[in-house]
């Protein structure tokens, strides 16, 4: 393990400032040392001057007093002081070809040892690499301007630099494109929130007869009147970016980007106009788009979630393909606003999800009169009436055996997946790796690719949380990182989300499955119990449908693993549980917090039964 | 509102060795006279016909029968707000594209009737509970004979003597009524009347400014009814006076009319049936007058101790309050009788505040645990309009525990999504963090004004109970989009003197 740049006490001009060195890294394997490289020629590009010393080396201390003198700044990496110096030395030999310290580089120029720059110092050229600024156009260039992206150069920019953003929408194959703010605000999170938010309406105006308020005709929803007040929304949402990128300075380009050479990227705008801008630092950020199946007549006629919320007619009765979040949330708030709705299931819901909660949520759904295909997968969409909405044709095939069927929708909406927008953006020009199968972007610890100067945030990141919070937090922790004094990373552990379901599913932690993996099986207490929100009990619904689960590591104190809750709110219930996860939530501490009466999260304060003792967790009806 | 539910049952050691012998009365005991041995008849005694007491006797139900939260409190209360906050969602529907009337009545009948229906079946329900524990429920009512023994008499009359080891009283509280006002006690009712009313309450004016004040006059107004509130002094003593502010700021702009600095001097039935009620502001002196068709006073609440004889027992109280002097085991001036919930001086006035102490000092009793009750941070929400939840300190005791300059104070007023579509206002959704100003600035309260402040609050109480800090708050990745995750992301301190509205995501 490596331990953290050191400055010399007291020699130290002022502002200089010290670097993290990176931890949790064994150099032994090839990996490693690849790694290791990475990290080095990354200081070597991060900083103006850089120098590679031992604390006790007069000649290393000379060349620190040199610069000194000259007033610049200069980072050190002291090798005696890092448990692994030994390795660093080898692998700077293996890039400079000098295997004695100092090792001294002046704006990513390696200029050699003690002697060296000493002459270079008597010669000129020191003082002419040191005016050299920045020959870069920017110090930092995000390609994408979605949440991540704009997270990270708003951030930068805060932090003095000079940054620009490029984002373009390429039309959905039906002709759909958006506005500044990526995924979440134009055709994710938000819509999606404020349909299901419609949905719950519909549902809240049948419980509001029960509490007394009085009306007669069962009441219609309007298609066009909710998407036009939600896309204003959008609207005033993607304007109050632009302005919030304008004050900070961030210059906004409305242009496709592509990597053409290293530090080099080429614009294209939507006539077509190409424009190259350089740039010390890119982030790439371009996100993700959804994925469409492949088979006959899928991009023609079918749309997707980029289609559905702009989508200006009523979508009819629908065919949604697919079990992601996506599709369950869609499927969701179509029915709750009184679509006709089937969901087509290859095989699992909600993959990746508590399993038992993912089943939970998929019944509800099912009770709640959305039909569920099961087994299935589409082979062809034939359009038999066009109109707004038409009449599709589709046919399927079961995954286990030869049986088809056909069913005829209004609407098919896919909703299998997503793929990452790194295959076209030029990254093989300047060898940024890609995993092939995934299009994801591997990163280390530190969200840098395998190419020093370029890093990556939110959904295209391999083996991270494709989540609007979380790359906002690792946008903005990296532009601390890169620009400011910071040295925190983003945890990617303990994330909490919620799933928007009709009955709302908020989880942090592991879940079940994933929980005996890692601890097995007889390490764990599980905790759970159906509820019936007080709400609930008048509007006369469904009692013991509201479940609250939690995993426990009985070996570690009973600490919670693992938080699960489906019922209404489930996301603002689950925020603050995901904080008390952070600082080490333990089962007794459950017990021991009074509930807030009467809520849905009191419940988890009162959590008796385990699993383990299959004990009845029915709410007995009154 | 706080009830005790006394709740009994059997008690074991580990090992069952030896069953506690115990008893519930609500209001009152019944049981057999003390026997010629000396001996007492019970282990353990609960006096109390509230939720707290039932809690002490029996471990792992919750609810005991009825007391104050089921009747006439949290369980009636939360169901006529969120009867009021449907009437906001009707208002809402229209622009999420349901085609609602613009004017949609309201029935009190038909709500008051399902929400009783729900009270008396959950009645139903403990009583069967009980029955299930073995543990039998008297309707009696109860004073001490001397420090062991409890007389007990029915309804009809009879009485009967009942003595125990450990005595735990948890009567609970009711409403007050005031002494000197005339017309008050006739023409007035409270809050264990209103959830109980057949007919709309019309007109109402409430009195007070408590929290049951506050959420009374919010519904009554949500569900279009003409309400004020009438109030001497500040809203929600004891609460964070900046977020009390909020929350009338709030109601006001909602249509809920405020008397401020206002005392009622007289209520007259006027020949029509009106309540005249004449007022007197207490800045001008000058008297006041309005008609009224309901009166509720909500000026705080009694312990239910003064029947009780507890001089005969030796247990003190507090002359101005009546309430029961305790000290952290729960134990009065007699060392084996114990008062718990609202008739124990000095102690929040609610439910699960109350039911927990109940069961903890059940088992300190049978010699479980030695764990006391935490009466720090104790999260609690208020019920009005726009919730409030509340956990751990206001800011003014943590300026005045630790002095202004170590306490840093992160606030935000947000825009929950719901209401941008839906129009509405949002000035006064607001939240504040209460740190400590030293590094890592752990959390010592935080206060939320929005909705859902319930649910929202019960999973930050947790965090602050295991000693959360700012920088693991602003760690923790926040749930997009959620009212919740606003608090993940306050970063704005009120000593910078910034603009602390959110913009944008």
């Amino acid at each position: 393990r490596l331990g953290s740049v050191r400055g010399v006490p007291g020699s130290s001009p002022p502002g200089r400032r010290a670097r993290p060195w990176f931890p949790g890294i064994s150099c032994t394997s090839a990996e490693a040392r690849e790694e290791l490289r990475r990290r080095l020629l990354g200081l070597i590009e991060d900083n103006r001057v850089m120098i590679f010393s031992k604390s006790y080396c007069p000649h290393s201390t000379r060349v620190k007093e040199l610069f000194s003198s000259l007033g610049v700044e200069y980072n050190i990496l002291e090798l005696d002081q890092v448990d692994d110096g030994a390795s660093v030395q080898e692998v700077l030999s293996e890039i400079t070809n000098q295997i004695t310290v100092p090792n001294v580089f002046v704006n990513k120029v390696h200029m050699g040892g003690c002697d060296r720059t000493f002459q270079a110092h008597q010669s000129g050229l020191l003082q002419k690499l040191l005016q050299k600024e920045s020959a870069y156009d920017y110090d930092l260039i995000v390609i994408g301007g979605g949440s991540g992206g704009l997270a990270c150069a708003q951030e930068a920019a805060i932090l003095g630099k000079k940054v620009m953003v490029l984002d373009f929408v390429v039309p959905s194959p039906q002709g759909t494109s958006w506005g500044l703010g990526g995924t979440c605000v134009n055709v994710g999170c938000v819509p999606k929130k404020l349909m299901h938010q419609a949905a719950l309406l519909g549902q809240a105006l049948s419980d509001s007869r029960k509490f007394g308020w009085e009306y007669n005709q069962q009441a219609k929803h309007n298609w066009e009147t909710m998407t036009e007040a939600i896309q204003n929304h959008i609207g005033s949402l993607n304007w109050s970016y632009r302005v919030s990128l304008r004050e900070k300075a961030v210059a906004y380009v409305n242009s496709y980007g592509e990597f053409v050479e290293h530090h080099k990227i080429k614009a294209t705008n939507r006539k077509g106009q190409e424009t190259c801008y350089t740039a010390a630092k890119f982030v790439i950020a371009t996100g993700e788009r959804p994925r469409y199946l492949g088979i006959q007549g899928d991009k023609e006629y079918c749309i997707t979630s980029d289609d559905l919320f702009s989508l200006p007619y009523c979508p009819g009765k629908t065919l949604v393909v697919g079990a992601s979040y996506v599709a369950l949330e869609c499927a969701g708030f179509l029915a709750g606003i009184g679509l006709d709705v089937t969901v087509m299931v290859r095989s699992v819901l909600l993959r990746g999800f508590d399993q038992e909660m993912a089943e939970k949520v998929g019944s509800y759904m099912e009770q709640h009169g959305i039909k569920f295909l099961r087994k299935f997968i589409p082979v062809m969409v034939q359009q038999l009436e066009k109109g707004l909405p038409g009449k599709l044709k589709v046919v399927a095939k079961s995954t286990e055996g030869p049986e088809t069927m056909e069913g005829v929708y209004n609407t098919v909406l896919l909703a299998i997946g997503r793929d990452s927008c790194t295959r076209k953006i030029g990254l093989e020009k300047i060898g940024v790796k890609i995993n092939e199968k995934t299009g994801k972007i591997p990163v280390n610890d530190v969200e840098q690719t395998n190419v020093p100067y370029v890093y990556a945030v939110g959904d295209v990141l391999e083996g991270k949380l494709e989540l609007t919070p979380v790359a906002i937090q690792a946008g903005k922790l990296l532009a601390r990182r890169l620009f400011g004094d910071h040295l925190e990373k983003c945890d990617y552990i303990n994330v909490p989300t919620t799933v928007f379901t009709p009955l709302e599913y908020g989880c942090c932690g592991l879940s079940e499955e994933k929980a005996i993996e890692v601890y097995k099986k007889e390490n764990l207490e599980v905790y759970h119990t159906f509820f019936w929100p007080l709400e609930w009990t008048v509007a006369g619904r469904d009692n013991n449908t509201c479940y609250a689960k939690i995993i426990c590591n009985k070996f570690n104190n009973n600490r919670v693993i693992g938080f699960h809750i489906l019922g209404p709110n489930a996301g603002e219930v689950t925020q603050g549980f995901a904080v008390a996860m952070k600082c080490g939530l333990t089962k007794q501490l459950l017990d021991d917090t009074i509930g807030i009466h009467p809520t849905c999260g009191e419940v988890f304060t009162t959590l008796e039964i385990t699993k383990s003792s299959g004990l009845d967790i029915s709410q007995k009806g009154c | 509102m706080a009830a005790m539910a006394g709740r009994a049952a059997a008690l074991r050691r580990s090992g069952a060795r030896f069953r506690w012998r115990t008893r519930v009365a609500a209001g009152g005991v019944r049981g057999a006279a003390q026997n010629a041995a000396g001996r007492q008849d019970y282990d353990l005694l609960v006096i109390g016909g509230g939720s707290g007491g039932l809690a002490c006797a029996k471990e792992g139900t919750r609810w005991g029968l009825g007391g104050t939260c089921v009747n006439v409190g949290c369980i009636p209360k939360k169901l006529m707000h969120q009867a009021a906050l449907l009437g906001d969602r009707i208002r809402d529907a229209p622009h999420y594209g349901w085609e609602v009337p613009q004017q949609v009545p309201h029935d009190w009948r038909k709500m008051a009737e399902a929400v009783q229906n729900h009270v008396k079946s959950l009645n139903w329900g403990h009583r069967v509970q009980l029955q299930d524990r073995k543990v039998k429920y008297f309707n009696i009512k109860a004073s001490f004979v001397n420090e062991h023994v409890v007389c007990g008499v029915t309804k009809g009359g009879k009485e009967t003597l009942l003595s125990a080891e450990h005595i735990v009283i948890a009567t609970g509280g009711r409403p007050r009524y005031p002494t000197n006002i005339e017309g008050a006690l006739e023409h007035g009712i409270t809050s264990d009347d209103i959830f109980w009313l057949k007919e709309s309450p019309g007109k109402t004016l409430v009195v007070g400014a408590s929290y049951v004040a506050l959420e009374c006059a919010g519904f009554l107004t949500g569900l279009s009814l003409d309400t004020t509130v009438m109030m001497r002094s500040i809203p929600l003593r004891g609460f964070d006076q900046q977020m009390s502010s909020l929350v009338t700021e709030h109601m006001a702009s909602h249509g809920t009319q405020f008397l401020r600095g206002c005392t009622p001097s007289r209520v007259k039935k006027l020949p029509d049936g009106q309540l005249q009620v004449t007022w007197k502001d207490l800045a001008s002196g000058r008297e006041d007058m309005g008609t009224f068709d309901t009166v509720l006073w909500a000026i705080g609440r009694v312990p239910e101790t003064r029947s009780l004889n507890l001089e005969k027992a030796g247990v003190n109280t507090n002359p101005n309050t009546h309430k029961i002097l305790v000290d952290a085991q729960e134990a009065t001036s007699v060392p084996h009788i114990y008062a718990i919930g609202d008739a124990a001086e000095g102690r929040p006035e609610l439910t699960p505040t109350a039911t927990m102490a109940g069961r903890l000092l059940a088992q300190r009793l049978c010699g479980q645990s030695s764990d006391l009750m935490d009466y720090d941070n104790v999260p609690t929400t208020v019920f009005t309009p726009l919730e409030y939840g509340c956990v751990g300190l206001s800011e003014e005791e943590a300026v005045a525990r630790h002095g202004e300059e170590h306490v840093e104070v992160y606030h935000a007023f947000y825009k929950p999504l719901e209401f941008t579509v839906a129009e509405r206002d949002s000035s006064q959704c607001y939240i504040k963090m209460v740190c400590l100003r030293e590094p890592p600035q752990l959390v010592l309260g935080l206060h939320f004004l929005g909705p859902n402040a319930g649910e929202v609050t019960q999973g930050f109480a947790l965090g602050i109970k295991c000693g959360a800090s700012y920088t693991q708050v602003m760690r923790t990745v926040g749930i997009h989009p959620t009212c919740a995750e606003e608090v993940a992301k306050l970063r704005i301190t009120k000593r910078s003197g910034l603009e602390p509205t959110v913009t944008g995501c």
